[in-house]
C-alpha cells in the first residue's frame, strides 16, 4: 500500500497484530513479520465498505459524496470529519476542502465527527497528514457533490445543467432570477448518479473561497464558554469511574495486593485486576489492578490505600544513567551502514582536519494537558467507546483483538481531544477501560491522572549520536559520518526490534541534503526497557537537533559563519533521493516523485529566515542568533533564534523568525498557530524536558519533575513567513518542533561560546545557563 | 455529607465525601466539565475557577471548606470582561486544543478585572500557573491586550 501514497492503508487490525501502528510509518516494507494482518483486513474492508459509486477509488480513496456530505432540508451542510481533533484545527480545514469545492455558505457548515470505521479510509491523525492525504478526494467529493446539485436544479427547470450553477449553497438559472437552495435539492439530488472522476469539475485556484484562506475555527467559539466534548467529558447514565494501579515496571505484575482498605473508602465500589500484557507491549493495558468508584476522586482516594508488593519483571535493571553510557558506547563503535556516499571513515582518518562531537537527547513524555482517559459500555456483546483517540479505526480493531469480537460489534466514538502529539494514536486506555467496564457490568470512565499519564507512557527514545567530519583545507566539509543509536519503537510491537527503522533514520538521519563528496548513517543496536512511541516529529527530534548543532560547530572549527555554511552544504537547487545511496528511505510515505526532497526550497526558506531575522546585524552583548533547516512531513521549515544571556546565565528569547514552505496551505491562520505552538514544543523539550528511570520505573511524578514551558519563560516574540506555493500540500503539525532545538543551542553558542551537546539544557529546576 | 455550595449564583446541593477537591464535585458530582482536570497538584491551572472573583485552583480545593464563597467557573463566566476575552480569543483563534483554555480564561479574565491595562510583564505574571502544552502562549499575551482594548 505504500507503493501509492495515496492508497487507503488498511483498515482495522487486532491487539496482536503489530502491523497496525507501524504499517502507517512504513514498517510492513521492513519486516516479514508484520504481513500477517493483510489478508484480514482486506476481509473486513470489503465487508464494511456500504457505500458504492463511482468516486470510490480516487486517489487518497474513496470520494463518494454521501461519504461525507449530507445537506438538510433547512441547508444546513453537515461535513464528516474522518480525522480527529487535537488543536491542528482539522475540523475547520477538512470543513474548508469540502465546503469550497461545494460551494456551500460557511455558515451553514457543521462538522460531525466519523466514528472509527474502515470505509473512511486511513483515520490515523498522526504523521502531519490530514490535508496531505485527503485535500484531493475531499475536493472531488465537494465537487461532485456540486455537480449532482446543478443537475438535480437542471431536471427540477427542465434545462441543461450547462445553464445551471452552484453559488454559495444556491443553484441559480443562468440569465434568470430562479435559485434553488442546496436544502431544497439535496433529495432529488441525492438519488443522482454519482460522475465520474473524469466529468468532476474541480475549481480553479483563483475560485476557491475557503481554502487558503485565515477562516476562523469552527471548536473555538465552543471551547471559550466550556463546551464540547473531550474524551474526559463523556458522561453515560449509570456510569461509574475508575483509576488503574499500574506496574511501575513495564512488564512487572502484582505479586501479593490487598484491596480492603481501598474498599473502605467512600465511594469505592470495587477493585478489578487486570491481565497481565505479554510481549510485546503492543497497545495492551500493562496490568495492575483498578479501583472503581462513584467518582474520580474516590477512586483515586481508594488507590492510594491498596496494599502491592510488586514483581518487577524483566525491565527492572533499566537506570537512565548506566543506559546512556552504554548508548554512548555503541555509538563510538562503526554500526550498520544506512546510507553511504563515497568513504566518509577513510576520508576522516586521513584528514588533517576533523571534527567530532557527541550528542545525547533524553527519554520525553507528550505530556498533552488532557491525560489520556476512555469510556466503554457493553450491551450483550456489543461494546461502545467514547474516546480521545488519534485512530478510533485503529482503537476498533485493537478492542476487536483484545475481546476477541467483531469490529462489527464495536462502535468508537472519537471526541475532541486535549492535546496528543502521538499518545492518543496508541489506545491501551481504551481496553483498559473496556475491560473494566465488562468486568463491572456498568459504563465505566478510566482517568489517568498525571502521575499515570507520566510514569507509563510510551516515551520518545532516548538517544546518543556520534558525529565525525573531515575539513578540506578551506573548511569545507569533505566527508560527514552520523552514527544514531536509540531503542526503536519497533521494539514496542515486536521482540527484538533492536536497531532504528527505516522510517525512523529517515527523519533526520538517512535523508541528510547535504553534497558532500563523503557521506554515511550508521545505525547501533540498543534494546529498549519501557515502550517506546512516538512524539510529535518523533525521531527528527534528536536526529535534527545533532545534525543542525554539527553544522553549525563544522562552521565554527572552519571559522565561517553558520549560515553561510549551512547553505554551502545544502548547495545547488536539486532533488535528493537517499535510495540510490542504499537508504531505505520512505519519504514520509510518499512517493519522491510526488513529494521530491528539494534542496532549493530547503535552501530557500533557511535565506527566508535569516532576511527576516536581520542575520549578520550588530548585535547587543550578551545575544546570539542561532539558524536550523529541515524537511520533515514533506515540508520545510527554517528557523532563526535569538537568545539573550545575561552574565550570571539567565536565558531569555527576544525574538525567533520562522519561515515554511509548505505547498499549498489549507489555513494560513491555522498553519502559523502551528509553527508557533510546534516551536515552543521543540523549545520546551529541549530546555526542560526529561524523562528518567530507576531500576525500570520512571523517576518524574508530575509538574514540575516533568517540566514544561510556561509563558513567562516563552519567547517574546516570534515572527512566521509562508512561502507561498502552489506545489502538494505538506505537513504542518509537526515541522516546526525539530528546528527549534539545534536553532536554540546554536543560539547560545554564539551568545556564550557554550556549546550545548546533551538536553535538556536546563532541566527540571535550572533556571540559569552554566557557563562555566 | 451534604454541603451547599454558592455556584454560578446559584445555590447548589452535593453529597460527595468529605475532602473532595471542588474540582471534581464540579465535574462529576454537577457534570459541569468546562473546568479540567490536569494535575491534581495546583501546578498546571486546568482546573481554574473564581472564588469571590479571585482566580483558584479546584483541584486543591476542598468543597467542604468553602461556606458561603461566591464560585465562578467557565461556564458562569459573565462579566464584561469575561466576555471580551472571549470575543478576543474568538477573533484571533487563540485556542488550539482547547483544554487548557477554560482555566486560562478564567486567569485572564480576573487579571483584567484588577488591572485593566496589563503590561507584559503583567500578563506574564498573572498567566504563568497557567500551562499550555499546545503553547498558546503567545496567543494569549496578544489576546488579553486584544480584550484590554476591547474593554477601553
Ligand atoms: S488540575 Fe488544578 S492546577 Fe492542575
Ligand atoms: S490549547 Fe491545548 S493545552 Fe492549551
Amino acid at each position: 500500500m505504500f507503493q501509492k501514497h495515496f492508497a487507503p492503508p488498511p483498515a482495522a487490525s487486532t491487539a496482536l497484530d503489530p502491523s497496525s501502528p507501524l504499517s502507517r510509518r512504513g514498517f510492513m516494507k521492513t519486516s516479514g513479520v508484520f504481513v500477517l494482518a493483510v489478508s484480514l483486513v482486506g476481509r473486513l474492508q470489503a465487508q464494511e465498505k456500504d457505500v458504492a459509486g463511482a468516486l470510490t477509488q480516487v486517489a487518497g480513496g474513496d470520494a463518494t459524496p454521501s461519504l461525507w456530505i449530507s445537506i438538510e432540508p433547512d441547508g444546513t451542510v453537515k461535513i464528516t470529519c474522518h480525522r480527529s481533533e487535537m488543536g491542528q484545527q482539522t475540523w475547520t480545514a477538512m470543513g474548508q476542502i469540502v465546503a469550497d469545492e461545494l460551494d456551500a455558505d460557511w455558515q451553514d457548515v457543521k462538522i460531525i465527527q466519523a466514528l472509527g470505521h474502515p470505509k473512511y479510509g486511513d483515520q490515523n491523525t498522526d504523521g502531519s497528514r490530514s490535508v496531505r492525504y485527503n485535500f484531493h478526494r475531499l475536493r472531488v467529493a465537494g465537487a461532485a457533490m456540486r455537480s449532482m446539485l446543478e443537475a438535480a436544479a437542471a431536471a427540477h427547470w427542465g434545462i441543461a445543467a450547462s445553464e445551471c450553477h452552484a453559488n454559495l449553497g444556491q443553484v441559480t438559472r443562468d440569465g434568470s432570477r430562479d435559485r434553488l437552495s442546496y436544502g431544497e435539492l439535496a433529495e432529488a439530488a441525492g438519488k443522482l448518479e454519482v460522475p465520474a472522476e473524469a466529468d468532476v469539475q474541480l475549481k480553479s485556484r483563483d475560485q476557491w473561497r475557503y481554502i487558503g484562506k485565515p477562516i476562523p475555527s469552527l471548536t473555538v467559539p465552543k471551547i471559550v464558554r466550556g463546551q464540547g466534548t473531550f474524551g474526559i467529558d463523556v458522561d453515560r447514565p449509570n456510569m461509574v469511574h475508575a483509576v488503574v494501579a499500574r506496574p511501575p515496571q513495564v512488564f512487572g505484575e502484582i505479586e501479593t495486593v490487598d484491596d480492603s482498605q481501598a474498599k473502605a473508602v467512600k465511594g469505592v465500589l470495587q477493585t478489578v485486576r487486570l491481565p497481565k500484557p505479554a510481549a510485546p507491549a503492543l497497545f495492551q493495558p500493562l496490568g495492575g489492578i483498578a479501583v472503581v468508584a462513584t467518582d474520580t476522586w474516590a477512586a483515586i482516594s481508594g488507590r492510594k490505600k491498596l496494599a502491592i508488593t510488586w514483581n518487577k519483571g524483566p525491565n527492572a535493571g533499566y537506570n537512565s544513567d548506566t543506559y546512556r553510557e552504554q548508548l554512548e558506547a555503541t555509538a563510538r563503535q562503526p554500526g550498520k551502514v544506512e546510507r553511504n556516499r563515497g568513504d566518509a571513515p577513510t576520508a576522516i582518518s586521513n584528514s588533517k582536519r576533523t571534527v567530532t562531537a557527541e550528542y545525547y537527547v533524553p527519554n520525553l513524555s507528550h505530556s498533552q494537558m488532557e491525560p489520556v482517559n476512555a469510556t466503554a459500555e457493553w450491551n450483550g456483546d456489543k461494546l461502545e467507546v467514547w474516546a480521545c483517540v488519534q485512530d478510533p479505526q485503529n482503537t476498533r480493531g485493537v478492542l476487536a483483538g483484545f475481546f476477541e469480537i467483531s469490529p462489527e460489534n464495536i462502535t468508537v466514538n472519537a471526541t475532541w481531544l486535549g492535546g496528543a502529539f502521538g499518545r492518543k494514536s496508541k489506545p491501551d486506555f481504551a481496553v483498559e477501560a473496556a475491560f473494566i467496564s465488562r468486568e463491572v457490568g456498568r459504563p465505566v470512565k478510566v482517568t489517568w491522572t498525571r502521575e499515570d499519564d507520566l510514569q507509563h507512557g510510551y516515551y520518545h527514545a532516548v538517544s546518543a549520536q556520534r558525529f565525525e567530519a573531515a575539513l578540506a583545507e578551506n573548511g569545507d566539509c569533505t566527508a560527514l559520518l552520523n552514527r544514531v543509536v536509540y531503542p526503536s519503537i519497533g521494539s514496542t510491537f515486536a521482540p527484538g526490534f533492536n536497531t532504528p527503522a527505516n522510517w525512523e533514520l529517515g527523519l533526520g538521519a538517512s535523508d541528510i541534503p547535504f553534497n558532500t563528496p563523503n557521506l554515511r548513517t550508521e545505525a547501533g543496536e540498543a534494546e529498549a526497557h519501557v515502550r517506546i512511541g512516538w512524539l510529535r516529529s518523533v525521531t527528527n527530534i534528536q536526529q535534527v537537533f545533532a545534525l543542525y548543532s554539527f553544522v553549525a560547530e563544522m562552521a565554527h572549527a572552519a571559522g565561517r559563519d553558520p549560515k553561510d555554511y549551512l547553505l554551502d552544504l545544502i548547495g545547488e537547487p536539486r532533488l535528493i533521493d537517499p535510495k540510490t545511496e542504499g537508504a531505505d528511505y520512505p519519504n514520509y510515505d510518499a512517493s519522491l516523485d510526488d513529494y521530491p526532497i528539494d534542496t532549493g526550497r530547503l535552501a530557500h526558506v533557511g535565506k527566508t529566515a535569516a532576511k527576516m531575522a536581520g542575520w549578520g546585524r550588530k548585535l547587543p552583548k550578551g545575544h546570539g542568533l542561532g539558524i536550523a533547516v529541515h524537511r520533515s512531513f514533506v515540508c520545510y521549515v527554517a528557523t532563526v533564534i535569538e537568545v539573550k544571556v545575561s552574565p550570571d546565565g539567565t536565558l531569555s528569547i527576544p525574538g525567533i523568525w520562522l519561515a515554511v514552505d509548505a505547498g499549498t496551505i489549507v489555513n494560513t491562520r491555522h498553519a502559523v498557530a502551528q509553527m508557533e505552538g510546534g516551536t515552543i514544543f521543540g523549545l520546551s523539550n529541549a530546555l526542560y524536558g526529561e524523562i528518567t528511570a530507576k531500576d525500570g520505573a520512571i523517576e518524574q511524578a508530575n509538574f514540575p519533575d516533568w517540566r514544561l514551558m510556561r509563558m513567562a519563560e516563552s519567547p517574546e516574540a516570534l515572527e512566521v513567513e509562508i512561502v507561498d506555493s502552489t506545489e502538494r500540500p505538506g505537513g504542518l503539525g509537526e515541522p516546526a518542533t525539530p528546528v527549534a532545538a539545534p536553532a536554540l543551542a546554536n543560539a547560545i553558542f554564539a551568545a556564550t561560546g557554550k556549546r550545548i551537546r546533551s538536553l535538556p539544557i536546563l532541566g527540571p529546576t535550572g533556571t540559569k545557563l552554566d557557563l562555566g | 455529607m451534604a454541603t451547599t455550595l454558592t455556584i454560578n449564583g446559584k445555590k447548589t446541593q452535593v453529597d460527595a465525601a468529605e475532602g473532595t477537591p471542588l474540582l471534581w464535585v464540579l465535574r462529576d458530582h454537577l457534570k459541569m466539565t468546562g473546568t479540567k482536570f490536569g494535575c491534581s497538584v495546583g501546578q498546571c491551572g486546568s482546573c481554574t475557577v473564581h472564588l469571590d472573583g479571585n482566580p483558584v485552583r479546584s483541584c486543591i480545593l476542598p468543597h467542604d471548606q468553602l461556606g458561603d464563597a461566591q464560585i465562578t467557573t467557565i461556564e458562569g463566566a459573565a462579566t464584561t470582561a469575561a466576555e471580551a476575552i472571549r470575543e478576543a480569543w474568538i477573533a484571533a483563534d487563540v485556542p488550539q486544543c482547547g483544554y487548557c483554555q477554560s482555566g486560562q480564561i478564567m486567569t485572564a479574565t480576573a487579571l483584567l478585572e484588577s488591572n485593566p491595562n496589563p503590561s507584559d510583564d503583567d500578563i506574564d505574571e498573572a498567566m504563568n500557573g497557567n500551562l499550555c502544552r499546545c503553547a498558546t502562549y503567545l496567543s494569549i499575551r496578544r489576546g488579553i491586550k486584544d480584550a484590554a482594548k476591547r474593554l477601553a
